[in-house]
């Protein structure tokens, strides 16, 4: 059955796909006119001659942030951050969605300790509480204070739970009669078939630690023990401040002075600090989907 | 389903012992939820305090609702409740219309292909975090410098001062927060829209009806009920403005209308170390905030069968 598409039904879709470039360009330009700043010299920036296309091409402005050390400390701290808050999100997130996701009569407490985390959702304290727990328990100025205030992410942890309760209840009760005791069920049974979900909120929480900024600025004293995101916000807003102080301590930073600026360095800067999301994006772009319906519609 | 009765005390003690395990599982983040998350409510008891650092939450002295009192005369408060409800209305009201209409016209695409494109593209600016987008937005945005001021001077339009004008700010923050999420929030209509019945299109189409109608009669109605689960559910914000991106590139130039709840408990805890008014100030916000999600959450089980567990 061949359809005919009347004149009318041609025109409205030229026009939506006119739209939806549009829509996608409006998203795609900033960062392109970023990177093109970024690979830019400086003459050309500070006379506006850049746009979607770099002006005198040349890649000085990462050399100058690599070449400086406050950069390389701050990623290095962002990515033993993350790793160790994925990891402990994770732990913590199949540790406590396993026994929640037993029925009543296989595990009393469930409905306690299920509403025992779902407060928690409910009602925040806010960020000056924190502050003196933080500071209570010792953590400040200790990677710890950023992964352990948020160590289960209640959210991801019911997504999962969700996902372990659809499970066929055969294969629990299979695994119980051939005299499996709930840790082996989680570690054998349970875990290999839930990696998609896990997978979902591993990114959740890889992306989360990543961007994380506002706490590493108030648990750390130093600019030094700053992650990434932290050091960023510092710089980006005060960057002649930075510029300066970069350029007075190092000479071998001096060679970069007639290309660079705070601009481009600043440009240079937040794509670096883009990366690695953009190099998760595929994965992200995958599982998000899933996870996002999963944890939207399951009753 | 187990058929199992629990009634004689040997099989109750196995039954213990069989959940045993379940408990051990647990203890690491009941001990983690219980110190940060509980401890942190139990240290709102200085909001009620005249708390003083060194002498801890036991030393300080216990003055009732003084903070309270002292929060709500301040001249800035009623101002900056205004400007928390304005931009996260704006934003509620965008982020929920400008997703809605994507969707629509994504889903008229044929081509699997050119959708996916259209879907990695417009989904990225969600990942990326608020201090990478003020930073580039503080320099797009920029009046002498940024690329769009120098779009709008070639109309002869502008500059437009969209992160130090009073008018501008809060405008230009409602527009940037949806232009962040409006792809990724297209997803739950997407998927909604696959939902629907294509037999539904089929008969319409026997019907008569064109293209129009169909959208208005199958698809719209189609959508509704995770329209309106998505609006229930963002009444639960009414208070969160933006921390994160209203602190990353706010200034004293448009604190009268861009100052919002979180950024002014943020500089009075943090920057002026005033402690109790600031915790006074977080907590109105967290009881007015549990009202809301209490509420939002009830509406949206009856309205869409929807629960978070």
């Amino acid at each position: 059955m061949a359809k005919k598409v009347s004149a009318s039904r041609k025109t409205f879709l030229v026009a939506n796909h006119v739209i939806l470039i549009a829509a996608s360009l409006l998203c795609l330009l900033p960062f392109v006119n970023l990177l093109a700043i970024s690979f830019s010299n400086k003459i050309a920036v500070v006379a506006r001659e850049v746009a979607f296309w770099p002006n005198g091409f040349n890649v000085d402005a990462y050399k100058f942030i690599l070449h400086s050390n406050a950069f390389s400390t701050a990623l290095w701290i962002s990515v033993k951050r993350t790793a160790l808050g994925v990891a402990v999100n994770l732990a913590l997130i199949i540790l406590t969605a396993y026994p929640l996701s037993k029925s009543k009569t296989e595990f009393r407490a469930r409905q306690w300790f299920s509403w025992f985390f779902v407060i928690t959702i409910l009602f925040q304290a806010g960020m000056i509480p924190m502050y003196l727990i933080v500071r209570y328990t010792r953590l400040i100025n200790s990677l710890w204070s950023l992964v352990l205030p948020g160590a289960l992410p209640v959210f991801s942890m019911l997504v999962v739970m969700n996902y372990i309760r659809g499970l066929p209840q055969e294969l629990m009760e299979a695994a119980y009669i051939d005299g499996a005791g709930h840790m082996r069920t989680l570690w054998s049974l349970v875990l290999p078939v839930s990696t998609p979900t896990i997978a979902t909120v591993a990114l959740f929480s890889l992306v989360n630690h990543w961007n994380s900024w506002y706490d590493g600025m108030i648990y750390m004293n130093k600019i030094e023990s700053y992650p990434l995101q932290s050091y960023l916000r510092t710089v980006v807003i005060n960057p002649e401040a930075f510029f300066r102080n970069a350029t007075n301590m190092s000479d071998s930073l001096q060679r970069f002075v007639n290309t660079v600026n705070a601009r481009t360095t600043n440009a240079a800067q937040l794509f670096l600090g883009m990366i690695p999301i953009l190099l998760v994006y595929p994965f992200l772009q995958k599982y998000f989907t899933t996870g996002l319906v999963l944890g939207s519609v399951k009753g | 389903m187990t058929m199992r009765a629990n009634v004689n005390p040997a099989k109750r003690h196995d039954k213990l012992k069989r959940e045993l395990p379940l408990y051990m599982m647990l203890i690491p983040a009941v001990a983690l939820v219980a110190v940060y998350s509980y401890g942190s409510m139990a240290g709102l008891v200085i909001a009620f305090q005249k708390f003083v650092p060194t002498k801890g939450l036991f030393g300080s002295e216990w003055i009732g609702l003084r903070n309270f009192r002292n929060l709500f005369t301040m001249p800035d408060i009623f101002g900056v409740i205004r400007n928390t409800v304005l931009i996260s209305m704006g934003k509620m009201i965008g982020g929920i219309i400008v997703p809605v209409l994507f969707a629509l016209l994504l889903n008229e695409v044929a081509s699997s292909r050119l959708k996916r494109t259209y879907q990695t593209i417009v989904y990225i600016p969600n990942f990326l975090s608020w201090v990478i987008l003020a930073g580039l937005f503080v320099d797009i945005l920029s009046p002498s410098n940024g690329i769009v001021n120098q779009a709008l001077s070639k109309l002869g339009v502008g500059p437009v001062f969209f992160l130090g004008d009073k008018t501008a700010y809060p405008i230009t923050m409602v527009v940037t927060e949806v232009w962040k999420s409006f792809g990724f929030g297209s997803v739950i209509y997407l998927a909604a829209l696959t939902g629907i019945d294509p037999s539904l299109y089929e008969s319409a189409e026997i019907d008569g009806a064109g293209r129009w109608r169909q959208t208005l009669a199958i698809t719209l109605p189609g959508i509704m009920t995770t329209i309106v689960l998505m609006t229930v559910l963002s009444m639960a914000n009414v208070l969160n403005g933006g921390f994160d991106q209203i602190y990353n590139t706010y200034s004293p130039a448009v604190y009268t209308t861009g100052d919002i709840l979180d950024t002014f408990v943020y500089r009075l805890g943090i920057q002026n170390a005033q402690f109790a008014l600031s915790t006074a100030a977080g907590l109105f916000k967290s009881i007015v905030s549990f009202a809301f999600i209490v509420v939002s959450y009830f509406l949206a089980d009856r309205v869409a069968g929807y629960r978070i567990y």
